[in-house]
């Protein structure tokens, strides 16, 4: 071996100890996000920031928490590299586009841990999780029905991918459980965060009688259309309350702060796993805002519905399921769906009065 | 007291040259006492933006990859814009030319189609581009439509069956209805250049796009054409030069290219197709042409700086938890500046005094 080449090999072993090398326990535990809107959307992204400040409170010197907010799809893979690279050693990719980048930047960073939110891939360094939202939709559709006077209640919905539509199946459910006659009108905005967009859903909403509304997207702003009509409304992925203190029934709450606290706390006592999680009330990643503009009967029921759920006692698609063309849905749980069967649902179930666009 | 500008008859050329260095720098200077003003350190930003970027080969080849697709699209605007031509609807050609382009990536996927997908992908996508590009020129032409207007709206149209396609036939079937396509087979898959990391071989379809375009501006007789019709219309006109054919050739050659950037982006980059496939490149490109001066190695330089800053933004975030909003008002700085410093090199100040 000739000198210069003994040299250039102790140099990259070297670099390949360093970049290898895991965290130390004086060394801070790096660890980065990638967000899809703005921290300041008040909804999907600002909940995702609240769990890394969790982060920061619960470890303090121990971690050292970035983000980069607002990464289009084509721009992903780059940024996330660009976290392996700068020594992160758990990067939460918190969008469902960020799906295939994650997924490409494991492989070539197999010691960098990864947790990609609301996909379905895994490998030995990513994981994946998610929440039950739809479990929260079910106890809006019981509140939504009880508030109604016209019998027609409204849905914002993003796009109608499983997720969406499995809370709009859950909303109509809980809704029937009250008044089987219950109509539901839907729009889609096609987009997660578009404020002028969920304004424009909610008015065409509320222009065709619709006198309560939930949504699947991410801004307050269609709650604060609504509240300026005095419609309710339900907000979503944060509380809400603030945006229209007077017409917000309740919201359903994204926690991911124990879920990430959690997660770092296994990176640091090096036992971490590449897990699949999708939790909901019961294991407190989703959690409802205090009942509020409701008489004392609707918000008891609520919390009698939430605490059936959280315990297990009552499940949203308990079945028989009917889908919207009359069919019974093949019940493949036990007694209910199966996740695979939320998770891929591609279906309305009866009572909602428009068809799913595919 | 008022300040007005007065032409200079004759701009002088170095002063042009100089222009865009000296606008980087003052915006490097506002920027560097706005990140003072927030109690950092401007020094550590200029540093973390642009100099580690531009030291680092991983960051080159990135820089690389991203000035790709806003280089190709800069290029084929540059000839509209030679031409007086406004076209504001790149983004439209470019998502259009993907869609050409894809089709043929799913509709072979799955089989063993072998070398020749790619490049015939490549040739739809310009030919998709080409197409929707002509639509605007076609409706100037035949009915004086304002092309400005109808290819910035044909834009959302391009937008509008993007998306219904990769929510519609073009989902994955296996995707849980997530609206986004399969994943592009390796004959689909535009290739990383050998020991460039994932940097593919778009990169050099800049290259050959910019030598191209330097060629046929300076040595061929429609370079020099569309130059008159550009510069002088009426002497163009006397000359017996069609307009109709420039304008429809300058949009079809605009949009190809923003078609083939639509397909590199597509196939080399997310390698499926999703229902957003641009961060709005069709239109910072319009900023990289002029930023470039419609000038084909302007613009290579002026695409490589304005991914330099993109990605410079990134940077920032990450390792010095700048606020994204800090890194987009910065772009917003520079191009005030280069706009300020063309108005000060065409024009002198004159301070005009109230009569006491």
């Amino acid at each position: 071996m000739k000198r210069r080449d003994f040299v250039a090999a102790g140099a990259l072993a070297a670099m390949m100890a360093f970049g290898a090398a895991p965290a130390q326990a004086d060394d801070p535990v790096k660890v980065g996000f990638v967000f899809v809107g703005p921290v300041g959307d008040f909804g999907w992204t600002y909940q995702h920031n609240q769990g890394r400040l969790a982060i920061e409170e619960a470890f303090g010197d121990q971690v050292e928490t970035t983000f980069v907010e607002s990464v289009s799809g084509g721009d992903a893979e780059r940024v996330i590299e660009q976290l392996a690279r700068t020594g992160h050693d758990l990067i939460f990719t918190t969008s469902f586009g960020y799906m295939e980048p994650t997924i490409r930047v494991a492989e070539r960073f197999p010691d960098v841990k990864f947790e990609h939110a609301t996909g379905f891939r895994r490998a030995d360094n990513v994981a994946t999780y998610n929440a039950r939202f739809h479990e929260g939709r079910y106890i809006l559709g019981q509140i939504a029905a009880e508030m109604s006077e016209s019998g027609v209640i409204g849905y914002i919905g993003a796009f109608p991918i499983p997720e969406v539509t499995a809370g709009m199946n859950a909303y109509i459910l809980g809704a029937q459980s009250v008044n089987p006659d219950i109509e539901l009108r839907v729009v889609y905005v096609n987009a997660w965060f578009d404020p002028a967009r969920e304004t424009d859903g909610a008015r065409a909403l509320m222009d065709q009688g619709v006198d309560v509304i939930a949504q699947h997207v991410d801004s307050p702003a269609a709650m604060q259309t609504a509240a300026d009509r005095g419609v309710y409304g339900f907000g979503q992925a944060s509380d809400m309350i603030d945006f229209a203190p007077d017409t917000l029934l309740t919201s359903i709450v994204n926690n991911w702060t124990d879920y990430y606290v959690e997660r770092v706390q296994a990176v640091i006592d090096g036992t971490w796993e590449p897990s699949d999680t999708w939790g909901g009330l019961d294991a407190d990643m989703l959690r409802m805002a205090p009942y509020t503009n409701m008489p004392d009967d609707v918000a008891e029921r609520a919390a009698a519905t939430e605490a059936a759920i959280r315990s297990g006692e009552l499940n949203p698609f308990t079945c028989p399921i009917i889908a919207q063309d009359g069919s019974e849905v093949p019940c493949e749980g036990d007694g209910v769906l199966s996740d695979e069967q939320v998770l891929g649902m591609n279906f309305f179930v009866q009572g909602i009065a428009d068809s799913l666009p595919n | 007291m008022r300040i007005e500008l007065v032409p200079r008859a004759e701009p002088k050329a170095w002063a042009r040259a100089l222009a865009p260095v000296a606008a980087l720098v003052v915006s490097f200077a506002i920027a560097g006492l706005v990140i003072w003003g927030m109690g950092r350190s401007p020094v550590a930003a200029f540093q973390v933006y642009i100099v580690d970027p531009l030291m680092d080969p991983w960051s080159l080849r990135e820089i690389a990859m991203k000035a790709t697709p806003l280089v190709i699209i800069a290029i084929g605007l540059s000839y509209c814009f030679r031409a007086n031509m406004w076209n504001i609807g790149a983004e439209g050609q470019f998502i259009v030319g993907a869609i050409f382009g894809s089709w043929l990536a799913l509709a072979t996927h799955g089989t063993d189609a072998g070398m020749w997908v790619l490049p015939l992908m490549m040739i739809l996508a310009m030919i998709g581009g080409a197409l929707y590009g002509a639509i605007p020129a076609f409706l100037r032409v035949r009915f004086g439509v304002n092309e400005i207007l109808t290819s910035l709206f044909l834009v959302y149209v391009a937008q509008l069956l993007l998306d219904y396609l990769v929510r519609g036939r073009w989902r994955d079937p296996m995707g849980f209805n997530f609206p986004q396509s399969v994943v592009f087979d390796t004959a689909a898959t535009l290739p990383a250049i050998a020991g460039m990391g994932r940097v593919h071989i778009g990169v050099i379809f800049a290259l050959i796009a910019v030598i191209v375009t330097m060629i046929v501006l300076g040595r061929t007789l429609f370079g020099y054409r569309l130059r008159v019709s550009g510069d002088a219309p009426r002497a163009a006109r006397f000359a017996g030069f069609s307009q109709a054919r420039t304008i429809i050739t300058v949009f079809c050659i605009s949009g190809g290219l923003a078609g083939l950037a639509g397909i590199i982006e597509v196939s080399g980059v997310l390698r499926q197709v999703q229902p957003s496939i641009s961060p709005g490149y069709g239109f910072t490109a319009i900023i990289v042409a002029f930023l470039g001066r419609l000038n084909p190695i302007g613009i290579l330089i002026a695409g490589f700086i304005m991914a330099l800053i993109l990605i410079g933004g990134e940077n920032a975030q990450i390792l010095l938890r700048l606020p994204l909003d800090l890194a987009l008002a910065f772009q917003g700085l520079v191009l005030l500046c280069v706009l300020s410093a063309d108005a000060l090199v065409s024009n002198r100040l004159r301070i005009v005094r109230a009569r006491a």
